[in-house]
C-alpha cells in the first residue's frame, strides 16, 4: 500500500453491521454493510435484540469482504475505530466488543466514535471539504439533532428532538398507513405524485425560541385527519388506518412529508441565520429525502445559505464515515483504553 | 379477591395531560410502575414528559424511547421510560430484562404496556388513553 493513515471502522448502533477501511479520513478504500431491514421488515420495525444477534452472525462475514474489497491486510492498519453511542444497548455492546478484541488481537489503538458526530462529518468522505466552521444537521431514526461543527473535534449541541425523530415519524405513519418498513423511501415515493398542499399539517415549535425540533403533534394530526374526530379506544385493532383511496394517499403522504421538511428547513436555516454560519451540512438516513434535498437548497441558495448533502449511500448508516471521523482523533492521538461502555443516550452537556 | 379503583379524567390538551401526569407522579414512590395504554398519538410521551416534570426534570428530557427502547433519566428518584412500539413479540420483551428495572429504586413508565401484561408487577398502575370526539383524551388511572 502507498502512504497514508489507514483506519478500519466498525458501526453497529442499529440496523446496519458495517465495517470500513478509510485511508486519511478521506478515501473509501472499502465500505461494506450488511442491513437488517429483511429481518426486520415483518416487525415494522429495528427489533433491538434480533438486532444484537444478527450484528454477531454478520460482523466477520462483513470484516472480511471489507478487507478483501480494501486489499488492505490487518498489518497494514494504524487503528481501528467503532461507535460507541448513541444506538441501542445491545447492538452496541456487540460492536464495542468486536472492535476491542480485533485492537488487542492486531495489536492496534483502538478509537471510540460519537455515531451522530461521524453522521455530522461524512461529507468529508465525499471529497468536498466545507470550511469550519459549519451548521450539521443530523435527521434520522432515532435522531434529528442540530450541531455547531468547530473543527472535526469539537460539536457542539444546540438543538434536537423534544419527542420523535422524523425517521421515526415516518415510519409510525407509514406503519400506521399499512405501507411497510422503512418509511421514508415509500412516503417519498408516494409524495412525489400527490399535492404537499392538499393538507394543512402543524409544523412543531415553529415560534419557538429554541433550535429544537418536534415531530409528535404532527404525528397526532396525521392519525386525526385519517381517523376522523370520532372516539378511539386504545385496543390495537384500532391502530390501522382504513384503506385509502390512491390519490388521497399521495396527497396525504406528501402534506405530511412537507410537513416533516418544512420543520427541518425552516429551524436549520434559522440556526444558521442566528449564528452566522454560511454552509449547512444535512446527513442521516432522512437526509436521503429527495423533498428535504431540494428545499434545503432552493431556500438555503434564496438566503445565501450553502446547504451539502452526502452522497444517499453516505446518509444511511454505515462504517466509512466511523473511519473517517476517527482519523481526525488518531491525528491528535485520542485513543480509548479497553474500559469503556457503550451509552444508548448521546451525552448532552 | 383482588380490588382496584379507577378514575377516569378528561383532558382537552396536551397540557392538561401533561398536568394529570404531573399530579399523578407526586404520588409515586420508588419501585412504582406506571403502565401506559393508548393509540398512536394519544399522548403516552407527552403523559411521561409530565412525570419527568413532577420529579425535577425539565419536560424536555423525556423523548421518545422508540428508537433506544429504554431511556434512563436522573431525577430524584431515577425514571426508567420505557417504550415497547417495536416489540411485538412476547419472547423478544421477556428477553429485555424489564424485572430489572421493576426492581431498581426508580420509578417507571411503559409505553404500549399492553404488551407486557404478563410481566408487569402486582401493584401496576395503568394509564389508558382514548381518543373522544373533538381531539379531546379520555384518561383512565386503575390500580391493582
Amino acid at each position: 500500500m502507498s502512504g497514508g493513515r489507514l483506519i478500519l471502522g466498525v458501526e453497529t448502533s442499529c440496523d446496519e453491521t458495517a465495517v470500513a477501511v478509510v485511508r486519511d479520513g478521506r478515501q473509501i478504500l472499502s465500505s461494506s454493510v450488511a442491513s437488517q431491514i429483511e429481518t426486520h421488515s415483518p416487525y415494522g420495525g429495528v427489533v433491538p435484540e434480533l438486532a444484537g444477534r444478527k450484528h454477531l452472525e454478520n460482523l466477520v462475514t462483513v470484516l472480511q469482504s471489507a478487507l478483501r474489497k480494501s486489499a488492505v491486510k490487518p498489518s497494514d492498519l494504524d487503528a481501528v475505530a467503532i461507535t460507541s453511542s448513541p444506538g441501542l444497548l445491545g447492538a452496541l455492546l456487540v460492536g464495542t466488543t468486536f472492535a476491542k478484541s480485533l485492537s488487542m488481537g492486531w495489536s492496534l489503538p483502538l478509537i471510540e466514535v460519537n455515531h451522530l458526530y461521524a453522521h455530522a462529518l461524512s461529507i468529508f468522505l465525499d471529497n468536498r471539504r466545507p470550511r469550519f466552521p459549519f451548521l450539521a444537521l443530523v435527521a434520522s431514526g432515532g435522531h434529528s439533532s442540530l450541531f455547531e461543527v468547530l473543527s472535526p473535534r469539537e460539536l457542539n449541541q444546540i438543538g434536537r428532538t423534544r419527542d420523535d425523530a422524523p425517521g421515526e415519524v415516518m415510519d409510525k405513519i407509514a406503519k400506521f398507513l399499512g405501507l411497510g418498513y422503512p418509511g421514508g423511501p415509500v412516503i417519498d415515493r408516494l409524495a412525489a405524485q400527490g399535492d404537499p398542499e392538499a393538507i394543512a399539517f402543524p409544523r412543531g415549535l415553529q415560534r419557538d425560541p429554541s433550535f429544537d425540533f418536534s415531530f409528535s403533534g404532527l404525528k397526532t394530526s396525521v392519525v386525526n385527519h385519517v381517523l376522523g374526530s370520532g372516539a378511539i379506544g386504545g385496543r390495537l385493532a384500532d391502530h390501522q388506518a382504513p384503506p385509502l383511496e390512491k390519490t388521497a394517499l399521495r396527497d396525504l403522504a406528501a402534506s405530511f412529508q412537507e410537513a416533516v421538511v418544512d420543520s427541518l428547513v425552516s429551524k436549520t436555516l434559522r440556526a444558521a441565520r442566528d449564528r452566522g454560519f454560511r454552509t449547512v451540512v444535512v446527513s442521516g438516513g432522512v437526509a436521503a429525502n429527495s423533498r428535504l434535498r431540494k428545499k434545503m437548497a432552493d431556500q438555503g441558495r434564496s438566503e445565501g445559505i450553502r446547504a451539502l448533502f452526502p452522497s444517499p449511500r453516505l446518509c444511511t448508516d454505515n462504517a466509512a464515515m466511523i473511519a473517517g471521523a476517527a482519523y481526525h482523533l488518531l491525528k491528535s492521538g485520542e485513543f480509548s483504553d479497553y474500559s469503556f461502555r457503550p451509552s444508548p443516550r448521546m451525552k448532552t452537556g | 379477591m383482588k380490588r382496584s379503583t379507577a378514575k377516569t379524567y378528561n383532558s382537552s390538551a396536551p397540557e392538561e395531560t401533561a398536568g394529570i401526569a404531573r399530579r399523578l407522579a407526586k404520588g409515586l414512590s420508588p419501585g412504582s410502575v406506571v403502565a401506559l395504554v393508548g393509540p398512536l398519538g394519544s399522548g403516552k410521551t407527552v403523559f411521561v414528559k409530565g412525570m419527568a416534570e413532577a420529579l425535577g426534570l425539565p419536560a424536555a428530557t423525556a423523548t421518545s424511547p422508540t428508537f433506544s427502547i429504554i431511556n434512563e433519566y436522573e431525577g430524584d428518584p431515577p425514571l426508567y421510560h420505557i417504550d415497547l412500539y417495536r416489540l411485538e413479540h412476547a419472547e423478544e420483551i421477556a428477553e429485555l430484562g424489564l424485572h430489572e428495572y421493576f426492581d431498581a429504586a426508580g420509578i417507571v413508565a411503559v409505553e404500549w404496556a399492553e404488551r407486557a401484561s404478563g410481566l408487569l408487577p402486582e401493584g401496576t398502575i395503568t394509564v389508558t388513553l382514548e381518543r373522544t370526539g373533538g381531539g379531546g383524551r379520555k384518561i383512565t388511572v386503575s390500580r391493582t
